[in-house]
C-alpha cells in the first residue's frame, strides 16, 4: 500500500512528502539518491508506524530553496518540519546522507525525538579510513559499489533510466555536491557535539558497505552515548534496498522497544 | 586581426602508455610520471618558443592555469607571465586565466595581475575563468558554488582595481575588512578582461553585459560552434544596448603550418592526436562535476551524448575546424573564411600542442608569422587606409 503524496511548504520550501501507516510517527530521511518512490521496506514499517518520507530541500519533487547552503540548513529545516506537522515522540531514521542530517538534528534539539536510527550514515571523518569518491565514480562503478549482491548489481545495470529519472538524478547530485563536496561527506564540527544525542540510538551498517567502510560504525557508536551498533551480513551501503525485511525488523524491534 | 601565440605547456615527455593503467591525464595520474629534469628542459624550451613568438611579431602570448595534470604545467601561470614580462618586449601577455573560484582570497589575483601590468607597462590582458571541471576534483572546491564564487571574486578584483582602497567587501563566500590593492594597475581603469569559455550561455550573457563588454574567447570548438556562440554574444550585446566589435571576439585554436598541406598533415598527425586522445583524456564525471554546469546544460550534454573519451583523429579535427592545419595558403584561406563569416578580431593559435617537438614548433610558428600573419596585416592596413 503506497504512501499518499502530499506537499507542504516549510521555511518557504515546497516539500514533497509521502506518508503511510498508523502508529507513532517515524520520520525517514533518505540518502543521496533521494526518495521518489514508496519502497517495500516503507510498507513493512507502515505496519507499525505512521511513516513520513519527505524529500529533502533540493531533492526530487521538493524545491531548491535559496537558503540551502549546508547541512545545518537542512537540520534546521527538519526542526521546522516537525514543528509545523505537529510531530512529537518521533522515531527518526536516516540512511547515509539522511543519517548525517538526523545526527545534526539530534545534536541541535533532541526533544521532538523518541529514538534515532542511523543506517550507514556519513557526517564524520575517521582519519585514514577513506570513503568512496562518489563524485568521481562512473555510473557503473557507482552501482557496483552500492550493493553486495551481484544479482542486484546486474539488475540495476540492466535498467535504462527514463529522461525524468536522469533529470532528477542530476538535481539530486547537484544538491548532494552542495551539501557534501567539501568537506567531503562530513561536518568537521559535528563529532564534538554528538554527546548531546541522549536519544536512544541504533546504528546499522551493511558488512560489505563499499561507500562508507563499516569501520565507521564503531566510531559513531563511541561518539553517541549508550548507542547500539548492529551489522547486516551480505549487505552493502543501502540495506533498505538490499535487505529491506532485515532492516525493517531491526528498526521495528528497536524503535518499538523504546519506552 | 590580432594574432596570439597560446602555449599550454604540456608535459610532452609523458609516457603515453599511461592510459593502460590510468583513465585520465588529470587529477589521479600519479605525479611520479613527471621527471623534474625533463620538466626543467621543457619549461625553458616553452619559454623560448613564446619569446620567439614575440620576436616574430605576434601581438601577444598567452598562458593559462590548470592543476594536477600532464596537459598543462602551469598551475601558477603568473610565474610564466613574470618570466615573459622581462624577456618579451612588444607582445601583450594574456593570462587566460586565473581560475577564480578556486581561490580563498581572490584579491591575490588583483595584486598579481596589477604587478604584471605595472612591470610590463600595460601589456597585461587579464583572463578570468572558473577552471575546467577537473579542477574541482583536484582542488576540492565545491563545484556547486563555482558560479557564485566566480562572480564574487570577479567583483572583488575589478573593485580592487577601480575603487580607492581600502574598502570592505561583504559577499556570501568572501568577506574582507580591507581590500586595498597595492600596486594599482598600469592600464586605466583596468587591464582588458578576456573570458575564455567552451560556450556556456550564462558566461556569454555575463561577458556581453553593457557594464563589462569583455572579450569572449571560444576555446577548442568546432568552427560551427564558434559561429553559433559568437552570434549569441553579438545578440546578447544588442539586447544590452551596445554593438559587439571584432575586438570583443576571439578564437582559440590549435594550429600547424608547414610547407604544404600534406607535410603539415603528416608532421602534425601524431602530436595533435596525442593532444586530444592522451592529454585531454578524462571521464565525464571528472570533466563535469555537479554544479559546474547548469542542470539545463547537463541535460543538453547528456542528449548530445557528448564525450571526449572517444578517440579522435586528425581528420575529424580538421574537418570540424577544431584544428587549423596546412600550408600558409590554406591557413590564410581558412582563417579569412572564418573571419569573414564570424567576425572575430583575435585569433589565439596553439602552435604547440601535445607532443609537438621544438623544431616543428619553431618551423610552424616562423612560417605562420612570415606567411600567414602579414596577409592579414596588409588587409587591416588597407581597410584602415580606405
Amino acid at each position: 500500500m503506497p504512501g499518499r503524496e502530499t506537499f507542504e511548504t516549510i521555511a518557504g520550501c515546497k516539500t514533497r512528502i509521502m506518508r503511510g501507516g498508523q502508529g507513532a510517527p517515524l520520520l525517514f530521511l533518505h540518502g543521496g539518491s533521494g526518495a521518489s518512490m514508496w519502497q517495500p521496506f516503507m510498507d513493512k514499517l507502515a505496519e507499525t508506524f505512521d511513516v513520513i518520507v519527505p524529500e529533502h530541500p533540493g531533492f526530487g519533487g521538493s524545491d531548491s530553496p535559496e537558503w540551502l547552503d549546508n547541512i545545518g540548513d537542512v537540520a534546521y529545516f527538519y526542526l521546522d518540519f516537525m514543528e509545523q506537522l505537529g510531530l512529537s515522540g518521533v522515531h527518526l531514521v536516516g540512511t547515509s546522507l539522511g543519517g548525517w542530517i538526523a545526527a545534526e538534528i539530534a545534536v541541535r534539539d533532541r526533544h521532538p525525538l523518541k529514538s534515532l536510527t542511523l543506517v550507514s550514515p556519513v557526517g564524520i571523518r575517521v582519519k585514514g579510513v577513506r570513503k568512496a569518491d562518489i563524485f568521481l565514480m562512473s555510473p557503473e562503478e557507482s552501482v557496483r559499489s552500492l550493493f553486495h549482491s551481484k544479482a542486484l548489481v546486474d539488475a540495476a545495470l540492466a535498467r535504462t533510466p527514463s529522461e525524468a529519472e536522469l533529470d532528477m538524478a542530476a538535481k539530486n547530485r547537484l544538491t548532494m555536491a552542495k551539501l557534501a563536496w567539501e568537506p567531503r561527506l562530513f561536518n568537521p564540527h559535528l563529532y564534538k557535539w554528538m554527546h548531546r544525542i541522549k536519544t536512544p540510538t541504533l546504528i546499522i551498517w551493511g558488512e560489505s558497505d563499499q561507500i562508507v567502510p563499516p569501520a565507521y560504525g564503531p566510531e559513531f557508536q563511541k561518539l553517541i552515548p549508550g548507542s547500539k551498533l548492529e551489522t547486516i551480513p551480505e549487505c552493502g551501503h543501502v540495506p533498505q534496498v538490499e535487505k529491506p525485511d532485515v532492516l525493517a525488523a531491526k528498526i521495528i524491534a528497536f524503535a518499538g522497544g523504546v519506552k | 586581426m590580432k594574432f596570439f601565440f597560446f602555449h599550454l605547456m604540456p608535459y610532452a615527455d609523458l609516457d603515453l602508455d599511461y592510459d593502460k593503467k590510468h583513465n585520465s591525464a588529470w587529477v589521479t595520474l600519479p605525479n611520479t610520471y613527471f621527471d623534474p629534469e625533463k620538466g626543467h628542459a621543457l619549461y625553458n624550451r616553452y619559454l623560448d618558443e613564446m619569446e620567439l613568438a614575440d620576436q616574430l611579431g605576434f601581438d601577444g602570448v598567452c598562458v593559462n592555469e590548470h592543476h594536477q595534470n600532464a596537459y598543462g604545467l602551469m598551475p601558477i601561470p603568473g610565474v610564466m607571465a613574470g618570466a615573459l614580462a622581462r624577456r618579451t618586449k612588444n607582445a601583450k601577455i594574456a593570462v587566460l586565466g586565473r581560475a577564480l573560484p578556486l581561490l580563498n582570497n581572490p584579491a591575490t589575483v588583483a595584486e598579481e595581475f596589477a604587478m604584471l601590468d605595472v612591470m610590463t607597462g600595460g601589456r597585461l590582458i587579464a583572463g578570468f575563468v572558473r577552471g575546467i571541471g577537473a579542477e574541482y576534483h583536484a582542488w576540492g572546491v565545491n563545484p556547486a558554488i563555482s558560479h557564485e564564487r566566480f562572480h564574487e571574486a570577479h567583483d572583488i578584483i575589478i573593485r580592487a582595481w577601480t575603487e580607492p582602497g581600502p574598502f570592505a567587501y561583504e559577499g556570501k563566500h568572501y568577506h574582507f575588512e580591507y581590500v586595498n590593492c597595492w600596486p594599482r594597475p598600469y592600464q586605466q581603469p583596468h587591464p582588458p578582461v578576456w573570458i575564455p569559455s567552451q560556450g556556456s550561455r550564462e558566461t556569454i550573457e555575463w561577458a556581453a553585459d553593457a557594464k563589462r563588454k569583455y572579450t569572449y574567447l571560444q576555446t577548442f570548438s568546432p568552427v560551427a560552434a564558434l559561429a553559433h556562440f559568437m552570434k549569441l554574444y553579438s545578440e546578447a550585446a544588442e539586447r544590452n544596448g551596445w554593438t559587439a566589435t571584432p575586438d570583443h571576439k576571439g578564437w582559440s585554436v590549435p594550429t600547424y603550418c608547414a610547407e604544404t598541406d600534406e607535410i603539415a598533415y603528416h608532421e602534425a598527425k601524431p602530436h595533435i592526436e596525442n593532444f586530444i586522445n592522451k592529454f585531454l583524456k578524462m571521464p565525464l564525471e571528472m570533466l563535469a562535476p555537479p554544479g559546474y554546469q547548469s542542470l539545463a546544460s547537463v541535460k543538453a550534454i547528456r542528449k548530445a551524448k557528448e564525450s571526449i573519451r572517444q578517440n579522435q583523429t586528425i581528420d575529424t579535427l580538421i574537418e570540424k575546424g577544431m584544428f587549423l592545419c596546412g600550408s600558409p595558403a590554406t591557413l590564410r584561406e581558412k582563417i579569412e573564411t572564418a573571419q569573414d563569416e564570424i567576425g572575430f578580431g583575435n585569433i589565439l593559435n596553439n602552435l604547440q600542442f601535445g607532443t609537438l617537438p621544438h623544431d616543428l614548433v619553431r618551423k610552424s610558428t616562423t612560417l605562420f608569422a612570415e606567411e600567414v600573419i602579414p596577409h592579414f596585416r596588409k588587409k587591416s592596413a588597407a581597410a584602415a587606409a580606405a
